[in-house]
C-alpha cells in the first residue's frame, strides 16, 4: 500500500461530497485524508483526497471518480512536484514553570499561540505530514489536552495550473422540441 | 394557466408562465417521451394533472412501482429508446430502487420521474418522505433533487441525454411538490453544459493497429461480445467483423441476439451455464477480443485461472470496465460499433496486403467441441421437461418475437433454447438478477414495439412477484404472453441444494402446482388461462396461444421438477472444471490443436 494525493475538481453543486464519499465506500477504498473547499472558479470546488491503496487499485478509483457526471477533473499531486499543507491546532498543558519550554518548541517549529490561558496555550501550525508529526511527538511530554488537525491540501509546483482549462465551455446540443 | 398550454400540440412560446407540473410534462414532450409507466401519489400528484391532457404522453398505469421500472426497461431495449416511469415520494420511490438497480448493472437508459415532500418538509421526516436521491446514488448513473421550478427543463434534458448517451443507465429527477405547483417559465435549453462528462465514443487510431496486429499474429483468438454490442446497434457491424476475419464468437447472457444463434461461427454463451464451446474458447484462448463485455464473474468464474494463456483486446465506452477484472493488453475506449467498424477496415487492409490470420486449427477444435458437446437435455421418462417447452417455443414462435424472463433455470434455458437471430428481442435482467423481471418487460417491450410478438418466459417463484402487472396489460390493451414454466420450485436454488446442500431442499418447495391456480389466475386478470403437462400437447398449446391477440395469455407448462441447467461451471472455481452434465466433464484435448 502507499499514499496518493489526489486532487479532485468537482462541480460545486450539493451532494457531491455524498457522492464522492459513498463511492470511496462502496468500493472498498478508505479515505485517509479529505479537504473540500473552492477554487478561483466560484462554480468549481477542489477537493484534495489521500487515500491509501496499490497503484491498480488507484487507477480503479480514479476510473470510478471520473464516471461520477460531477466530476471534472482528476489529478494524482506526486509528493516531489507538490507542496502539501495540513493545519493542526493543539491545545497543550502550560503553566508557568514549563510555558517557556513550550513557547521554545513552538518557535522551532515556525508555530503560532493563539490562545493563551493560565495552564494551557493554543498552537496553531502548518506543514506537510511529517512536520506536524514531529511538533506533536515534541509536545507530547507536556501533555496534549485536545488537538484538532485539517485535511491535506495540495498544489502542484511551478506555473501550470490544473484548472484553467477545465471551465472551457463544451456545451451539446440538445434536439430540438419534438413538434 | 389553463391546461391547454399542455397539451403537447406546440411547446408553446418560449419564457411563458406554467406551473412546475406543466413544465414537466413539456420538458417530457419536449425530450420525447412517449409512454410512461407510473403511478400516481401525494407529491407527484401536481404532475399528473397536466398529464391528464397531454395528448403525446400515454401513461400506463401499473399496479407497481417494480412494475413501472421494469416496463421502462422492457420498452427502452426493445426500442433502444430512452424508457420512462414515474412514481410519488416515500414508498413509491423506495419501490423504484430495484428496477434502477437492475438499468444500472445492465446499463438500460431509463429516467425515473419521483415527487418529493415539498422543499420546506425536506429533512422532517415528513409524511411518505425518503432521500430517494441519496438512497439511489450507488445505483443511478446521475440523479437530481429538484426544488426550483426553473430547473425542470434543464434538468430533464440532461436526465434523458446522460440516460442516452454515453455507457447508457438509469437517471432519477426527484422533483419537491412545492416545485411542481409554483409558477416558473417554460423554456427548453438549446445547449447543455456537462463538464465533466465527455464520453468517449471513437477509438484511438494507434490502439486499432495494435488490436489489429495481434488479431492477425493470434492462432487461437475469440470474439467475446457483451451486451454493448447490442446497446451500441452494432450487429450488423459484428457480423461483418466475424466473417472478414473468421474468428469464433461468443455471446454474453447479456449480447444473446447480437450474433445469430444459427450462424456456424457462433459458439453460444460462455460463462457459468455456458455451451462447452463457448467456455473452452475464452478459456482456451490466446487473444480475447472483448467487445462491449465486462468479465463479469458469471462468465469468468475464478479469475485467476481465467484464460492463462490469452492476450485481451479489451474494447468499451466505459474505461473504468478495462482492466478492472482482467488486465488488458490492448485498451479500446470507444463506443463498439465504432470500434468494430475500425477494426473491420484495419483487418480488411491488412488482407489486402496479403496478412491474414491462421485460425484453422482452431476453429477445427472448437467445431469438435461443439459437435461432442451439443446443448441438450434429457427428456424424462415421464413428465414433461422444461428445456423441451422452450425449445419448441422458440421453434414455433420464431425468431421475430421478442422474449423475456425471470432469473433462473428457466432464464438460462431461455438462453440456451429459444434460437436467437436479432439483437433486442431478448431481454433479461443480467447483472442484478432479478427475479419478476419477465411480466413487467414483456409489456414495456409490447408497448414499444406493439406489432411484435412478445412473451415472457417466466419461472413459478418469479411470476408470482410480479404477475399483478396482467391486471395492466388486460386493461391498457397489451396484449403479453407468459409461458410460466412451472416445477414448482425455486428451481434454480433446488438445483444448487441438489447439488452442494445433499438435496436438502430447505424452503425452495412452492407447491405452485396446486396454489395458486395459474389458469384460474390469468382468467381473474381478464387474460385467457392454458395449462399443458404433455410433451405431445406443447405445439398445440403454443399455437394456441399465439391465435389470442386481444387479451393476455398464460400458460402454465407443468414441468418436471428435477431438471437442471447443464453445463455448469460451480461459482467460485475455474472454468475448467466445467461439467457437461453431473459428474461429467469434457475433455479439452489440446493435442488436437
Amino acid at each position: 500500500m502507499s499514499i496518493h494525493t489526489l486532487s479532485v475538481l468537482v462541480e460545486n453543486k450539493p451532494g457531491v461530497l455524498a457522492r464522492i464519499a459513498s463511492l470511496f465506500s462502496r468500493r472498498g477504498f478508505n479515505i485517509d485524508s479529505l479537504a473540500v473547499g473552492p477554487t478561483e472558479h466560484p462554480e468549481i470546488s477542489r477537493m484534495t483526497i489521500m487515500v491509501n491503496v496499490e497503484d491498480s487499485p488507484l487507477e480503479q478509483v480514479t476510473k470510478q471518480l471520473n464516471k461520477l457526471i460531477e466530476v471534472i477533473k482528476i489529478v494524482e499531486l506526486e509528493p516531489g512536484d507538490a507542496v502539501e499543507r495540513e493545519l493542526l491546532l493543539v491545545k497543550v498543558k502550560a503553566d508557568p514553570d514549563t510555558r517557556g519550554q513550550v513557547i521554545d518548541v513552538v518557535q522551532l517549529f515556525k508555530a503560532k499561540v493563539v490562545d493563551v490561558s493560565v495552564e494551557a496555550v493554543t498552537i496553531e501550525v502548518t506543514g506537510n505530514h511529517d512536520k506536524l508529526a514531529d511538533f506533536l511527538r515534541v509536545l507530547e511530554p507536556f501533555g496534549v489536552r485536545e488537538l484538532v488537525q485539517s485535511g491535506m491540501v495540495a498544489i502542484g509546483r511551478g506555473s501550470r495550473s490544473i484548472t484553467e482549462r477545465t471551465l472551457r465551455p463544451m456545451p451539446v446540443a440538445v434536439p430540438a422540441p419534438a413538434s | 394557466m389553463s391546461h391547454q398550454h399542455t397539451t403537447g400540440h406546440s411547446p408553446g412560446p418560449a419564457g411563458q408562465s406554467v406551473t412546475g407540473a406543466q413544465s414537466l410534462i413539456r420538458s417530457l414532450e419536449a425530450a420525447g417521451a412517449d409512454n410512461i409507466f407510473g403511478i400516481p401519489g401525494g407529491a407527484i400528484l401536481p404532475a399528473y394533472d397536466p398529464l391528464f391532457d397531454s395528448v403525446k404522453l400515454r401513461h400506463i398505469l401499473v399496479r407497481h412501482e417494480q412494475g413501472a421500472g421494469h416496463a421502462a426497461q422492457g420498452y427502452a431495449v426493445a426500442t433502444g429508446r430512452v424508457g420512462v416511469c414515474m412514481a410519488t415520494s416515500g414508498p413509491g420511490a423506495t419501490n423504484l430502487v430495484t428496477p434502477l438497480a437492475d438499468a444500472h448493472m445492465d446499463s438500460v437508459p431509463i429516467v425515473a420521474i419521483t415527487g418529493q415532500v415539498g422543499a420546506k418538509q425536506i429533512g422532517t421526516d415528513a409524511f411518505q418522505e425518503a432521500d430517494i436521491r441519496g438512497i439511489t446514488m450507488p445505483i443511478t448513473k446521475h440523479n437530481y433533487l429538484v426544488t426550483d421550478p426553473a430547473e425542470i427543463p434543464r434538468i430533464i434534458a440532461e436526465a434523458f441525454y446522460l440516460a442516452g448517451t454515453g455507457r447508457p443507465g438509469p437517471v432519477l429527477v426527484d422533483i419537491a411538490k412545492s416545485a411542481l405547483q409554483a409558477q416558473t417559465t417554460f423554456v427548453w435549453p438549446t445547449e447543455l453544459n456537462l463538464p465533466g462528462y465527455r464520453p468517449v465514443t471513437r477509438p484511438h487510431s494507434k490502439q486499432i493497429r495494435e488490436a489489429t496486429r495481434l488479431i492477425v499474429e493470434a492462432r487461437k483468438p475469440v470474439l467475446y461480445v457483451g451486451g454493448g454490442v447490442i446497446r451500441s446497434r452494432a450487429a450488423r457491424e459484428l457480423r461483418l467483423l466475424a466473417e472478414l476475419s473468421g474468428i469464433p464468437v461468443v455471446t454474453t447472457l447479456m449480447a444473446r441476439g447480437a450474433f445469430p444463434d444459427s450462424h456456424p461461427q457462433h459458439l453460444g454463451m460462455p460463462g457459468m451455464h455456458g455451451a462447452v464451446a463457448a467456455v473452452a474458447a475464452l478459456q482456451k484462448s490466446d487473444l480475447i477480443i472483448s467487445l462491449g463485455a465486462r468479465f463479469d464473474d458469471r462468465v469468468t468464474g475464478n479469475l485467476d485461472s481465467f484464460a492463462p494463456g490469452a492476450k485481451v483486446i479489451h474494447a468499451d465506452i466505459d474505461p473504468a470496465e478495462i482492466g478492472k477484472n482482467r488486465r488488458a493488453d490492448v485498451p479500446i475506449v470507444g463506443d463498439a460499433r465504432e470500434v468494430i467498424a475500425d477494426l473491420t477496415v484495419a483487418l480488411q487492409a491488412e488482407h489486402d496486403a496479403g496478412t491474414t490470420g491462421d485460425y484453422q486449427g482452431w476453429v477445427g477444435f472448437l467445431a469438435g467441441l461443439k459437435k461432442q458437446y451439443p446443448l441438450g437435455y434429457e427428456m424424462p421418462a415421464d413428465g414433461l421437461a422444461p428445456q423441451y417447452v422452450i425449445e419448441r417455443l422458440g421453434k414455433v414462435v420464431g425468431s421475430d418475437a421478442i422474449y423475456t424472463s425471470g432469473v433462473g433455470q428457466h432464464q438460462m434455458w431461455a438462453s440456451h433454447f429459444i434460437g436467437y437471430e436479432h439483437p433486442n428481442t431478448w431481454i433479461n435482467s443480467g447483472g442484478l438478477g432479478t427475479m419478476g423481471f419477465a411480466v413487467p418487460a414483456a409489456m414495456g417491450a409490447k408497448v414499444g414495439r406493439p406489432d411484435a410478438t412478445v412473451w415472457a418466459v417466466d419461472g413459478d417463484g418469479c411470476f408470482q412477484m410480479t404477475n399483478q402487472e396482467l391486471a395492466t396489460c388486460t386493461l391498457e390493451g397489451i396484449p403479453i404472453k407468459v409461458a410460466v414454466i412451472n416445477n414448482e420450485s425455486l428451481g434454480m436454488v433446488r438445483q444448487w441444494q441438489t447439488l452442494f446442500y445433499e438435496g436438502r431442499y430447505s424452503q425452495t418447495d412452492l407447491q405452485s402446482k396446486r396454489v395458486p391456480d395459474f389458469v384460474k389466475l390469468a382468467e381473474a386478470y381478464g387474460a385467457v388461462g392454458l395449462a399443458c403437462d404433455n410433451p405431445d400437447d406443447v405445439d398445440a398449446t403454443i399455437r394456441k396461444a399465439m391465435e389470442i391477440n386481444d387479451v393476455p395469455v398464460v400458460v402454465d407448462f407443468r414441468v418436471h421438477r428435477d431438471a437442471m441447467v447443464w453445463p455448469m461451471v460451480a461459482a467460485g472455481t475455474s472454468n475448467d472444471e466445467i461439467k457437461y452434465a453431473r459428474d461429467l466433464a469434457p475433455e479439452f484435448d489440446e493435442d488436437d490443436l
